[in-house]
């Protein structure tokens, strides 16, 4: 089955430094991924990139087909029908996420006119049918209201109304939530996994916040300086991470309940893009790392089935699911 | 228990508030009659959203802005008169970090020379003495001497943290309030800070205030916790008890809206309702409008923080200390 | 609301005020206008009779009260030179002066905010650098030798068009040009940045992200919200129409305010030199306040404020 999404050696660099290094992903119909790591990974270039939507000096290389049909360097009129109408997008910062000087109803209604056949009123019935949806209170008034007048966790309600007026088939939410207050935090990430069960889309959950990811997807992808570590369902990732990095941000997260310990931190900073090691860029910070990981970059290799991990240990890892798997 | 290194009794801090640039002035209550006590040696985790008067009660606890009401003591004394000799020497006896290191750190100063000026100000040891503690705090912090004789643009921010720390050490403060310190930080990163601050903490028996909406790391590095809404403690419990089996309905809510690896979002409280507004706080109990279990009651009468049993206070009609007492 | 444009108008005297008050004091410290005008040989009694006859013999804070008195009751004073309303002498000026100065407001416009815009939307490439070179010499070359250079060549050399004075359209094209050169370059280098900084705000990305196409992101997106401060600037030249021409004018003999300005002060025509400020003075507030207007037009966040006020 071809898969929704399937990005291949995508590369991304900013004057002739790579931030991104060759990434292979797939995404299949209605499935929720979650994409962690820390900043400067890649993990929110790595859809900038894919929609088009980085400055225009990036350098873009590899291979992001949806269904089949590559998109990446596809005509401005195809790219266009694709934004919105089949990937939708929404981002962080709620504060800015909106035009200013638009009213809702507008910017709500320009998405509609875009990607759905409606005219005249029934676009406008629309617009407060989705915001409606997604938890607007007296819906029809505030279509006239300015973004400046709503809080945050309601800018980004209608950011994901005016995500859903295309009817995509993809959401990505690059960290939705990490600009909100816990309680507000809970109820976006409530709504999102509803309209996702709704309208039967597949969601990319981009975060810092392995929590969050672990409880919203059904898969998830760690980043590390440009590239995917370790792909993994996220139970099994949580449970049992294979590579040292996925091992270290689960170690460093303080646990909620049960006995304190105290936290595993990953030694060192993430390296600069313009001073990359060479070999696995984990490497310096691994403490299982061993001479041949400063030789060359380990790709992803599979080590069971749905799971895949790059490192050069990654055989061991295979070997001892398969022994567990045996007994 | 040792006595309290500070104390402070129904501190209230109100600002006045325009709507717009004309509107009228309202009064804003941002703390409003919270007591709190820190054993020396202990942390006490604050934690709330934006809008509970969390930082406001650090501020007022440091003496940096004076309450309307109520009293600060610190070691038994009430805070000094501000700009007196005595006044100084307990403000070297305290001090702060905030979440944006950059913005404390002066970009066009070596980060060493940052780390003395404390010292130069406070007028401690000779100029080799200082350069001394200087290169002793930047060890402390876990960086190197060579370190001190670079700009904050040149470091990282996990660095940056450490040397504002190390500077918020130069005096050998007893007091020490965090003010979001890792929240700007990635996961990794905050460990090493969060282990760095236990271990300065257990090394140079510091009292801690912890100010963050991070329940996670508020636990790890707390004794005592104090959940803040709209400018009231709501409840307050050792910090291992309190995450395990929370009475009021709010840090229910909270806890249950922290997201754990291993765990679906199936069973998450879901609260309805907008952030909270400082400006127009509900009458009654101030969480009422947003609360899944509240009753005629909430609305009227404000709850007031009473023991439950243990060491947890909570300010809700309906906690009954069922939980606290099954769990004993 | 009413409020709000009381507290604009009040700021708006005000300033009138201080502008007329240095104005007053500056003139008055500066020399004896009697001596300016009738020469030193005059004889010690005709210098008398006129500061008599002009009031200048008053103590100078009577001088003042009695200044903004006569203003309060619309009477600006008569010109020292030749005894007629200095507010004539000026009126008669300013049809000139808004010839030069509303062609050029209307050509800087034209050139500099599309030279922006482009700049911005092609920053980096070749047309953007010559676009910013041409701003940058633009507004580092003080207007008289940009003047004297189009006269060295359209005129001297070239022989095309004339040197000075006002006889027909023809001598009316340098001095335009020499205006709005300078205020087009300053136009497009301010929208330029305007306009990069919204770019690169996040709802521009909103809206490529939802599917609109660039042409429409940057005509219904960016252009409002970089119009905003675009706006400022416009006002500043709106509030120079009156007086902006000073330099040019004297280059060009060309008989506007300006000239008159010119002429007033080394003459020490008190009465035409107020005059002049004053209206200067004006026009400024006046393009202020709309300016404050069209703010609230084009931002809703501050048109909710003056709605709560």
């Amino acid at each position: 089955m071809t898969p929704l999404v399937n990005i291949a050696g995508l590369g991304v660099a900013f004057g002739g430094v790579p931030v991104l290094r060759g990434v292979d992903l797939a995404l299949g119909k209605g499935e929720a991924l979650g994409l962690v790591g820390e900043s400067g990974s890649g993990k929110s270039v790595t859809w900038l990139a894919a929609l088009g939507l980085l400055p225009r000096h990036a350098q873009v290389s590899g291979s992001v087909r949806l269904e089949g049909r590559e998109i990446l360097g596809a005509p401005a009129t195809e790219l266009d029908h694709v934004r919105g109408g089949r990937i939708a997008m929404i981002f962080q910062d709620p504060a800015s996420a909106l035009n200013p000087v638009l009213t809702i109803r507008r910017q709500l209604c320009e998405a509609l006119a875009l990607h759905r056949d409606l005219q005249g009123n029934a676009v406008k019935a629309e617009a407060r049918r989705l915001l409606d949806l997604v938890g607007i209170p007296d819906a029809g008034r505030r279509l006239e209201a300015y973004p400046h007048e709503f809080s945050g966790g309601q800018v980004q309600r209608i950011m994901i109304a005016m995500a859903l007026a295309g009817n995509p088939d993809l959401l990505i939410a690059d960290e939705p939530t990490t600009a909100l207050d816990a309680t507000i935090q809970a109820q976006i990430l409530d709504l999102l996994s509803t309209v996702r069960r709704e309208f039967g889309m597949a969601m990319v959950l981009i975060s810092h916040d392995l929590g969050v990811v672990a409880e919203n997807c059904d898969r998830v992808a760690v980043m590390y300086a440009g590239r995917i570590v370790e792909e993994a369902p996220s139970n099994q990732l949580f449970a049992d991470p294979a590579h040292p990095y996925a091992q270290g941000l689960i170690g460093a997260l303080p646990p909620l309940d049960g006995p304190r310990r105290r936290l595993t931190a990953i030694p060192g900073t993430v390296p600069d893009p313009a001073k990359m090691p060479g070999g696995c860029a984990f490497a310096p910070r691994c403490a299982l790392a061993s001479e041949p990981c400063g030789h060359a970059a380990p790709s992803l290799a599979p080590i069971a089935n749905d799971r895949r991990v790059a490192c050069i240990r990654a055989e061991a890892f295979r070997r001892a699911l398969l022994g567990i798997a045996a007994e | 228990m040792s006595p309290p290194l500070f104390d402070v009794s129904t501190i209230s801090r109100s600002y006045a508030m325009r709507s717009g640039m004309f509107g009228r002035a309202t009064a804003v209550h941002a703390v409003d009659g919270v007591s709190l006590a820190i054993a020396k040696g202990q942390t006490l985790g604050l934690v709330g959203e934006s809008g509970s008067g969390k930082s406001t009660t650090g501020r007022i606890v440091l003496g940096l802005e004076p309450p309307d009401r109520g009293e600060v003591r610190f070691d038994g004394k009430p805070m000094a008169v501000p700009e007196t000799a005595a006044w100084r020497a307990q403000r070297a006896r305290m001090q702060i970090i905030f979440q944006d290191p950059l913005g404390a750190l002066d970009r066009r100063l070596p980060v060493g020379a940052q780390i003395r000026e404390p010292l130069d100000i406070h007028g401690i040891g000779t100029p080799a003495d200082r350069e001394e503690r200087v290169r002793d705090l930047l060890r402390a912090v876990e960086l190197t001497p060579a370190h001190g004789a670079r700009y904050a643009g040149a470091l990282s921010g996990g660095q940056r943290q450490r040397i504002v720390l190390a500077r918020a050490l130069a005096t050998k403060p007893d007091f020490l309030v965090c003010d979001e310190p890792v929240s700007a930080l990635d996961v990794s990163i905050q460990a090493q800070v969060v282990n760095l601050l236990c271990d300065l903490q257990a090394q140079l028996s510091l009292t801690l205030l912890f100010i963050s909406h991070d329940l996670r790391v508020v636990r790890q590095i707390s004794t005592t916790v104090a959940v803040m809404y709209l400018g009231r403690i709501v409840e307050i419990g050792s910090a291992d008890d309190l995450f395990a089996r929370p009475e009021h309905p709010y840090t229910q809510a909270l806890v249950s809206a922290s997201p754990a690896p291993g765990r679906r979002s199936a069973g998450r409280i879901v609260l309805s309702g907008d952030p909270p507004n400082p400006a127009a706080r509900p009458q009654g109990c101030a969480f009422h409008p947003r609360c899944p279990r509240a009753i005629a009651r909430c609305a009227s009468e404000v709850p007031a923080l009473s023991a439950i049993g243990g060491e947890r206070q909570v300010a809700c009609h309906l906690a009954t200390g069922a939980q606290t007492r099954n769990a004993a | 609301m009413g409020r709000y444009l009381a507290i604009r108008f009040g700021r708006a005297a005000l300033t009138i005020v201080l502008v007329v008050t240095f104005a007053f004091v500056v003139l008055r410290l500066s020399g004896d206008p009697a001596l300016m005008i009738l020469g030193p040989e005059a004889p010690p009694e005709v210098l008398a009779a006129f500061r008599k006859a002009w009031g200048l013999d008053d103590p100078i804070w009577f001088q003042y009260l009695d200044y903004f008195r006569a203003i309060a009751k619309g009477e600006l004073g008569r010109s020292m030179r030749d005894g007629r309303p200095a507010i004539e002498l000026v009126l008669e000026r300013i049809p000139a002066t808004l010839a030069l100065t509303l062609p050029a407001f209307f050509l800087k416009v034209a050139l500099g905010v599309p030279a922006g815009i482009y700049a911005a939307l092609h920053r980096g490439s070749a047309i953007d650098r010559a676009v910013m070179m041409t701003a940058v010499a633009g507004f580092t070359v003080p207007s008289f030798v940009l003047a004297l250079i189009l006269v060295l060549v359209f005129a001297v050399q070239l022989g095309w068009l004339p040197s000075g004075g006002q006889d027909s359209w023809r001598h009316a094209i340098l001095p335009i040009t020499t205006l709005s050169l300078g205020g087009a370059a300053v136009l497009a280098r301010f929208t330029r940045s305007a306009m990069l900084e919204v770019l690169g705000q996040p709802y521009i990305r909103t809206a490529s992200a939802k599917g609109v196409p660039w042409r429409k992101v940057v005509t219904s997106h960016a252009l409002p919200n970089a119009a905003i401060p675009t706006v400022t600037i416009l006002g500043f030249m709106v509030g120079t129409l009156i007086a902006g021409a000073v330099v040019v004018e004297s280059v060009f003999a060309w008989p506007g305010v300006g000239r008159l300005l010119v002429v007033a002060v080394a003459n020490r025509d008190l009465a035409v030199v107020q005059c002049i400020l004053l209206l200067v003075a004006m026009t400024m507030v006046t393009s202020n306040l709309i300016v404050d207007f069209l703010y609230g037009f084009l931002d809703p966040r501050l048109r909710a404020k003056g709605a709560h006020a």
